[in-house]
């Protein structure tokens, strides 16, 4: 898979292209979805976008060492960023459920208590 | 010369004596017993006077046989010291004028204490009055005995606070209030150009003594009056190639002076705090608006004579407005009916005499300045006796108006024949002191060759004689006109015992060689006896004027109120005094105070004011609109945030690109 | 420790003492503070003469020098980094305000004696705030000058805030604000000042020794003086002054007025003038000219004015518009009447001050048409305030006459790099403050003292108890001894006044020091 990816004449720049339009549609969603879930599902998508980047960039940039040894950096970072991610959704998660409760609402827009 | 004995070297102690005894009163006597607070103020102006009487009798005697007495400055220490070969001192000046002041002051004032420890029996404030009495006094001294021009002026200033005490002494009084508030500041808007005389005359006689070796100007200030008066020193300020407004700077100080002397002296146009001043007790319209702060202007010029005589044109203006105050002030003098203001009037007419008096003596013909300052020395003594006789009389009758009282020479003797004294020699009847000095001040205008002010001196001593002479016959002959005038009794003694004295010497004061002692120094001797090409008119006009008064004044009023009535307006223009006070009034009510100050006040408040707060408001307004952006909405923020780096990726492409080229 | 950080621990430990005091015995906190103050004049007395022992010799020397010299010289490095050194001192222009300031105090807490409403934190404040203004006299460190500054000021939003009358908080705010904009001016000036040096020292006696580039000196003058400017109620920065007043409590007032307001000319003397004086020899005109607009505005505007502590402000406006006209003025009389100006304002302006706090604890109003004829229920007040007219209205014999009179000379006589004839006008223009102040002074004095009792309700009013007599008396006697003895004073300050006019005409001489 792999090798077809790379030799198939699609350079970073294609992949770019890719991970920026999902960052972008997480990003968007972030800024509009009234709902919490909805925001923290873009927000997913926007992390996502990150970790492919961080394989792409391992594998485009600095696929080997300088003793020929395959590098794993971004993967371990990906690991990383899936691990943290769904960390978060915990997180949110149980604080949408706490705010439900409280407000009886998870519609971003009326949660305006930082004001003032 | 024989040593100075211990008076002359200690002058000092005669202004001294009443300060301490001012502080004393003040402070410590008052709060314990009235009585004595006034008896000790009186004891110590009277010490005063025994002093300064040996030392007149001590300063005489110094004059070498021919010689004209010498001017000494026994004592003198640095008091301000501004700038190294700028300073102030201050010292006794011992010349004849100052010795002749000095006597007079002094006397003038024990009498007076005297006078009101029977005046202002029983009254509120009896112990503030003489505490002030004596400040008053102490104050005049000092500007009499100054050696520059500063100490004349601290004590001019002193002089002006005293008389506004005294003028309020009566606080309660509206009229006296405003009286006295009108009184400090028309002098002090002249003190004003006095100060500012000492500025310019100071600058630049600091700059001449500057110039000068160490051993010409030793011992001295550039403002001393030793200094000042110095022929070289004249001569170097009159070469001075400086003008302003095409005037030089000898010229421009001297006017600037006078303006000083002109306030206090009451000329025309500054004298109309003189009338209100009356407002205060009698005695201290007859110690202070009469017989000696009022003649601190004459004084003044007097003593800075070579300054003025060496302008010529200043001593052209002070001639001038003396002659125009004269007559203008007689003019008034004739319509008054408040017994106290007619009196005002005539010092006012009668210092315009010394003024022009001055104004038209000269190095070459020195006659008037002596003959000023020996109508200055005649003028205190009839005056305040006409003062006091007008205190007693308005003490018996409980009014001021002449219309209130008649009669009163059976009532009154012993004050009528002082009044009449005074009268007469006021009028200027042989052989009475004011025949003398007027006799003197007439010859001196005439033999100068000033004829115009002549004609205006011989028609002013008719007037005067008139005016006096209204009064009189109002206020002692025909009927009593009021309740009180019948039941008028005789002053006591302690008020009649200090009039008789001044009667004394309003009839022997003309006696006194005055002019003789004084005169002007460096100048050749121009004293004559009297000379009857003067003496015969202007007896003649004294009489005319005193028969005139008698036919208008001596029988029923309808003569009088017939004359009025055919004068009509010119009589009213006249008795509102020619409606000067409204026109001040005016200026300062409706047009500094209404288009200066309240603009100010109105400026400040809202616009410099407001400039400030529409700093502050505009401060709030920016913070409450940028405080709108803080929404609350994570998501706004957000949108914020990424707009933000896409304007920050944007704006670095755009350098990185510009950059690469 | 010296005499100089005496002078400063001496109210800060008095300010400890009201501190550890029980709030519940408000007597005793007065006595503390009373104690505590009266001690500091009497260390102000001894000082005075100890000063006057060791600087009196040096009086010759002062006339070539170009440095002033100090005297009970502290240093201690405190930052060393910065080059912030712990240093005071005192010469002349210190020590008289020094005895001014510990006059004031003195008087201040005697004439507060009636503060009941949280008496503790009331003297507490007050004694921090004073702490402060006797740092700022005696630091020559331009830093600790600064910092005694601030300490000054934040007590006296609070004394203002609270223990004010009317709208305080409005008052308090803009006094502050403003004091802190003017504070920002001399900020960036003492930086540039301590850059353009090296940035190694903020020590006034080292910084004196490095000449300043002139283009340096000439946008830095501005800031200094304008700075300073604000504080000593320079048209058009001094409306803080009549709000400010108005609200400020009865000592508060005194020690502003009095006191604080003379940091403007003190320290546009100091640094500004000291520091800079080809600086000032640039705007010297420009600042005469404006501080002739202060006088005239601040005597026209005081006539309008119906409440006495506006009244008395408009007046302090146009009075420390003297100070720092003779400040423009640069030369010798100019610059002693500068600080005698400082000096007699502040112990005619706290007696004001005072009088009016005395006033209207008795009447409860202030508006002068609504008073009249106090004189004859309060003598004592009365001619105590005829006496603070008068002094105020330049009467010889009293303090302000001296200074005036030094001004005006000053003014008149010019100097040689401003043009003569412009001097001289603006000198002639300002004297007619003389007159107007006449006016105000005694056309408010009038209505509030003279004439009939206007209301029944003042004949049952009292007059002055005996602190308030002892407050008073102290003020009253002060002023008439500096304007009787002038020479006192004068001979205090000259010496430390003749180096700023030797540096002044020699400047060129100045800049052979700095570049060797």
């Amino acid at each position: 898979m792999a090798e077809f990816l790379t030799t198939h004449g699609l350079t970073l720049q294609h992949w770019l292209v890719l991970t920026s339009a999902l960052f972008s549609i997480g990003l968007y969603g972030m800024l509009t979805r009234r709902n919490a879930v909805g925001v923290l599902m873009s927000l997913e998508l926007c992390l996502n976008a990150a970790a492919v980047n961080f394989v792409l960039f391992n594998r485009y940039l600095a696929p080997t060492n300088l003793g020929g040894a395959e590098r794993l950096d971004g993967a371990v970072m990906t690991i990383f960023v899936i691990a943290v991610a769904a960390a978060e959704v915990v997180v949110g998660m149980a604080i949408f459920v706490a705010m439900y409760a409280e407000r009886r609402t998870v519609d971003v827009t009326r949660l305006d208590a930082l004001k003032d | 010369m024989q040593p100075l004995s211990f008076i002359l070297t200690h002058a000092w102690l005669i202004p001294v004596i009443p300060l301490v005894s001012f502080l004393l009163v003040g402070l410590v006597l008052r709060p314990i017993s009235e009585r004595l607070a006034g008896a000790f103020a009186t004891l110590a102006v009277g010490t005063s006077a025994l002093l300064s009487w040996t030392l007149a009798y001590d300063y005489v005697h110094l004059a070498e046989h021919g010689k004209s007495l010498p001017s000494l400055l026994p004592w003198s220490a640095m008091w301000l010291h501004f700038q190294d070969g700028f300073g102030i001192s201050i010292g006794t000046l011992l010349d004849p004028i100052s010795v002749m002041l000095l006597v007079v002051v002094t006397t003038v004032s024990t009498l007076v204490h005297l006078y009101s420890t029977g005046y202002m029996h029983g009254e509120p404030g009896y112990a503030r009055y003489f505490a002030f009495l004596n400040l008053f006094t102490f104050s005049m001294l000092g500007l009499v005995l100054a050696p520059n021009l500063v100490q004349m002026y601290v004590c001019w200033e002193l002089v002006g606070a005293s008389s506004f005490f005294l003028i309020g002494f009566y606080f309660e009084k509206p009229s006296a209030v405003s009286a006295s508030k009108k009184a400090f500041i028309v002098t002090r808007f002249a003190d004003l150009g006095f100060f500012l005389g000492i500025l310019v005359i100071g600058f630049y006689a600091n700059q001449i003594f500057a110039a000068m070796p160490a051993s010409a100007t030793q011992g001295l200030q550039p403002l001393d009056f030793a200094f000042l008066t110095r022929p070289d020193v004249l001569a170097a300020l009159s070469g001075l190639d400086v003008h302003f407004l095409g005037v030089g700077v000898l010229t421009l100080s001297a006017v600037l002076i006078y303006t000083g002397g002109a306030g206090k002296s009451a000329m025309f146009p500054l004298h109309i705090w003189l009338p209100d001043a009356m407002e205060g007790p009698t005695p201290v319209s007859a110690l202070i608006h009469a017989a000696t702060m009022v003649v601190a202007g004459v004084y003044l010029v007097a003593r800075c004579f070579p300054i003025f005589a060496t302008s010529g044109d200043a001593l052209t203006v002070v001639m001038c407005i003396g002659a125009f105050t004269s007559l203008f002030a007689a003019v008034i003098g004739c319509t008054q009916d408040d017994i106290k203001r007619v009196l005002a009037f005539s010092t006012l007419s009668q210092l315009g005499y010394m003024m022009f008096a001055l104004g038209v003596a000269s190095f070459a013909h020195p006659l008037g300045y002596s003959a000023s300052m020996f109508h200055l020395f005649t003028h205190a003594f009839f005056k305040a006796l006409l003062f006091l006789g007008a205190g007693s009389v308005i003490h018996a009758v409980h009014s001021n108006d002449i219309w209130h009282m008649g009669g009163l020479r059976k009532h009154m003797p012993v004050t009528h024949a002082l009044f009449l004294i005074a009268t007469l020699a006021i009028a200027g009847i042989y052989p009475l002191a004011g025949f003398f000095s007027k006799d003197e001040i007439l010859a001196a205008a005439l033999h100068s060759g000033h004829t115009v002010v002549f004609g205006v001196g011989l028609l002013v001593a008719g007037m005067t004689a008139f005016y006096m002479f209204r009064i009189y016959f109002v206020t002692f002959w025909g009927e009593p006109k009021s309740e009180h005038a019948h039941h008028a009794h005789e002053s006591p003694w302690i008020m009649l015992g200090p009039m008789a004295f001044l009667g004394v010497l309003s009839i022997g004061a003309g006696f006194i060689p005055i002019p003789e002692w004084v005169q002007l120094p460096g100048a050749p001797v121009e004293h004559e006896g009297i000379d009857l090409a003067v003496a015969i008119p202007s007896t003649i006009l004294a009489i005319a004027g005193i028969g005139l008064a008698w036919l208008l004044y001596g029988g029923s009023r309808d003569r009088v109120d017939s004359l009025v009535a055919k004068l009509g307006g010119v009589y009213t223009l006249i008795k509102q005094k020619f409606y000067f006070d409204e026109l001040y009034l005016f200026v300062t009510h409706s047009i500094i105070f209404r288009f200066v100050a309240a603009p100010i006040a109105w400026f400040d408040r809202h616009v410099v004011d407001g400039a400030v707060n529409l700093s502050g408001w505009f401060t709030r307004t920016t913070g409450l609109l940028l405080g709108k952006l803080q929404t609350g909405q994570v998501q706004t923020y957000g949108s914020w945030l990424v707009s933000g780096a896409i304007a920050a990726v944007v704006v670095l492409w755009g350098v990185l690109k510009s950059g690469g080229n | 420790m010296g005499l100089a950080s005496w002078l400063i621990l001496l109210p800060f430990l008095t300010t400890l003492g009201v501190l550890f005091t029980p709030a519940s015995r408000p007597t005793l906190i007065r006595w503390v503070s009373l104690v505590g103050t009266g001690a500091h004049l009497l260390l102000t007395a001894f000082t005075t003469w100890k000063f006057w022992e060791v600087a009196s010799p040096d009086i010759a020397l002062a006339k070539t020098s170009t440095l002033t010299k100090l005297y009970f010289v502290e240093r201690i490095p405190w930052f060393k980094s910065l080059g912030v050194d712990y240093l005071v001192g005192i010469d002349g222009i210190t020590m008289s305000m020094v005895i001014l300031t510990s006059i004031i105090i003195f008087t201040g807490v005697l004439a507060s004696w009636n503060v009941v409403n949280r008496t503790k934190e009331f003297f507490a404040l007050l004694l921090l705030l004073v702490t402060g203004v006797f740092g700022v006299f005696l630091s020559f460190d331009m830093f600790l000058f600064f910092m005694f500054y601030e300490v000054a000021v934040l007590p006296m939003y609070l004394l203002i805030g609270v223990w004010g009358t009317g709208p305080k908080e409005y008052s308090a705010m803009k006094l502050t604000l403003m004091l802190m904009f003017g504070s920002a001016f001399i900020l960036v000036g003492m930086l540039a000042l301590y850059h353009y040096a090296g940035g190694t020292t903020f020590d006034l006696t080292q910084l004196a020794q490095f000449h300043y580039p002139v283009e340096m000196q000439r946008w830095v003058f501005p800031l200094i003086f304008i700075g300073f400017g604000v504080l000593g109620a320079l048209y058009p920065f001094h409306t803080w002054s009549p709000d400010g007043h108005a609200s400020a409590p009865t000592a508060v007032s005194m020690l502003h007025a009095g006191v604080l307001m003379k940091l403007g000319g003190y320290g546009a003397l100091r640094i500004g003038v000291y520091l800079l004086p080809e600086g000032a020899q640039y705007w010297g005109l420009f600042f005469m000219a404006l501080t002739t607009i202060n006088i005239l505005y601040g005597a026209f505007g005081a006539i309008k004015q119906t409440d006495l502590k506006f009244f008395t402000a408009y007046s302090s406006v146009s009075h420390c518009g003297f100070v720092l006209f003779g400040v423009a003025s640069l030369n010798l009389m100019g610059f002693k009447g500068a600080v005698l100006q400082m000096f007699s304002h502040g112990v005619m302006t706290g007696l004001f001050f005072a009088l009016i706090g005395m006033v209207y604890g008795r009447t409860h109003t202030r508006i002068i048409p609504d008073m009249g004829g106090l004189a004859k229920v309060m003598p004592w007040l009365a001619v105590c305030f005829y006496i603070a007219g008068m002094a105020s209205l330049g009467l010889p014999g009293f303090a302000g006459f001296v200074a005036e009179s030094h001004v005006f000379m000053g003014g008149f006589f010019g100097n040689a790099w401003s043009d003569p004839l412009a001097t001289r006008v603006l000198t002639v223009i300002a004297t007619l403050s003389i007159v107007v102040t006449a006016v105000y002074v005694l056309r408010g004095l009038a209505k509030v003292f003279q004439g009939p009792i206007t209301d029944p309700h003042f004949l049952e009013l009292t007059d002055a108890t005996l602190t308030e007599r002892l407050s008073t008396g102290i003020l009253v006697v002060t002023l008439a001894v500096v304007g009787l003895v002038p020479g006192l004073l004068i001979d205090l300050i000259e010496s430390a006044l003749l180096p700023f006019v030797n540096r002044l005409h020699a400047t060129g001489a100045l800049a052979v020091a700095g570049h060797p």
